[in-house]
């Protein structure tokens, strides 16, 4: 077993970790990004839409570009990044038990900052099980990533953003998109991606849900079926289709499994798609000099995930003494800045309101615990 | 549009986006500081040039034209599929729901470095069918 000592260790090399990671190098702290993967970027480099924000924000940039640039900048702030490296736990003290380059490495560090995002939710459906259905983000990362078509006759099952921009996609990687399924009675993303495909010309079909998948050995059939307000099926409302794949985008769950081991506490937001670990405005955890960024703290899209690991990779700096609490407090303002402007209008409202009650959650925690009674807040 | 180019801003939600405020050479589209505001388009200092269309990551920009002729009009729009239609082609001219609605004639194919890959098609319908036409069906890929 070898030992490896830094300033700050980042598990995840995404959007959120990699922006932590330039903050706190930039800073001058020693920094450590850990991720399994063979290429960093995290979703980065799979997003190839033009993303929405501000200009400050390089909206109207495709994702993949800046994840590139994103890269750029970590390898001039001289934070050293493991690759295809594994981090297999974590103890109570934050001391990490990694398996890098086939040896067994403890990474001991002043301080943590776990952005490994979050991963998709499947759905239980008779068939679901057959070859051909697959999560919307493995049909992503096979045609931008891999460059290989997943099928030729697609059905969409969800309509949030994740959804409508995939179907977009597979459609500009050449594949037809037969229809777009979604459970609620309305479309759950943005009013523009939705445009896209329907000036394509697929269908959507809202309050519907899928039936069944059919086929011998693969997918060959699907067959979707209207709900009632109560989520029951309406028989009689059946349409079939012949699809080769069936996507799935039916959200994302927070990769919290490292946060679980330390102990931390955590706090249940279904808008952020489960348990989400409790922190403060410096994304800090219950367990002191424990962080978290981006979507490991709660679902919600790129740009906010730079943000938090921008705000994580700052206040881990000015922990360790190389920010002055005025150059924090200054960073801190213009990022949190930006966090309010992502999470406002009609679609950032829940996210804003979701982040502030895990806040107001966290400090509640903080104030029961001086006072002896742990737990107590929640 | 009967007087020449301008664009149409077919944004409606409010969602956090401003790329089309700062690409604007003419000060014609406003966001202003909330930037979940929806965009405003100002007619009369808009000249149709169309950065906006290819800077829209909406894609929901284009540039409107009745003043083409006694008959016709144009419709520039963003288009991100290959393969891209060939100045001159008749191609089928769809709605913004997909459906084919007209035939139409590509004018022009802009692919230019700032564009970022976004291709914009100026094509030529009928003009009772500019307020409709929004995109093209798809072109069949040759086969591999």
């Amino acid at each position: 077993m070898k030992i490896k000592e830094t300033d700050v260790a980042i598990i995840g090399a995404g959007s959120a970790g990699l922006s932590a990671a330039c903050q706190a190098a930039a800073a001058g702290a020693r920094v450590l990004v850990i991720d399994e993967n063979h290429l960093p970027g995290g979703q980065l480099f799979k997003q190839i839409h033009k993303f929405f924000g501000s200009r400050a924000h390089q909206a109207g940039t495709r994702g993949y570009v800046i994840g590139q640039q994103l890269l750029d900048r970590v390898e001039k702030s001289g934070a050293e990044v493991w690759l295809d490296t594994v981090v297999y736990g974590m103890q109570k003290d934050c001391t990490l038990g990694v398996v890098h380059e086939d040896e067994h490495w403890h990474v001991i560090a002043k301080k943590v900052i776990v952005a490994t995002g979050a991963k998709e939710n499947y759905m239980a459906f008779p068939g679901s099980t057959l070859p051909g259905v697959m999560g919307a983000g493995a049909a992503q990362t096979m045609i931008n990533v891999n460059r290989v078509l997943p099928g030729e006759r697609i059905l969409m099952l969800g309509s949030g953003n994740v959804g409508l921009i995939v179907s977009y996609q597979l459609m500009q990687a050449g594949a037809d998109v037969v229809a777009l399924v979604e459970g609620a009675p309305f479309i759950g993303g943005y009013g523009v991606h939705a445009g896209k495909i329907r000036r394509a010309g697929v269908p959507i079909f809202v309050g519907h849900t899928i039936k069944e998948v059919t086929g011998k050995d693969k997918v060959e059939q699907v067959t979707i079926v209207a709900v009632d307000s109560k989520w029951q099926h309406i028989p009689g409302s059946e349409k079939t289709f012949d699809v080769d794949t069936v996507c799935l985008a039916v959200g994302l769950n927070p990769m919290t499994e490292l946060v679980w081991m330390t102990g931390c506490e955590f706090t249940f937001i279904p808008a952020f798609g489960g348990h989400v670990p409790m922190h403060d405005r410096n994304m800090e955890t219950t367990v002191k000099g424990l962080y978290v960024a981006g979507d490991v703290t709660g679902v919600e899209e790129a740009s906010s995930a730079m943000e938090e690991g921008n705000l994580a990779g700052v206040a881990a700096a000015e922990a360790l003494g190389y920010l002055g609490a005025e150059e924090a407090a200054e960073k801190k303002k213009e990022i949190w800045g930006r966090l309010e402007t992502l999470r406002s209008g009609m679609f950032g409202e829940k996210r804003r309101t979701a982040k502030q009650s895990q806040i107001e959650r966290m400090e509640a925690f903080e104030a029961g615990a001086a006072c002896g009674q742990k737990g107590a807040a929640v | 549009m009967r007087k020449g180019r301008v664009a149409c801003i077919e944004c409606v939600q409010e969602i956090p986006c401003n790329p089309c405020e700062g690409i604007c050479r003419f000060g014609s589209i406003t966001v202003g500081e909330q930037i979940t505001a929806l965009p405003v388009l100002h007619e009369d200092s808009c000249t149709g040039c169309g950065l906006c269309v290819a800077n829209c990551p909406g894609l929901a920009i284009v540039i409107l034209d009745k003043s083409y002729s006694e008959t016709e009009g144009t419709v520039d729009f963003p288009f991100e599929y290959l393969p891209l239609p060939a100045e001159g082609d008749e191609v089928d001219a769809v709605s913004r729901g997909g459906e084919v609605v007209c035939r139409g004639t590509v004018l022009k194919v802009t692919r230019v470095k700032s564009y970022a890959g976004t291709a914009v098609i100026r094509l030529k319908v009928p003009l009772e069918y500019v307020d409709e036409v929004r995109s093209i069906a798809r072109l069949p890929r040759p086969r591999q």
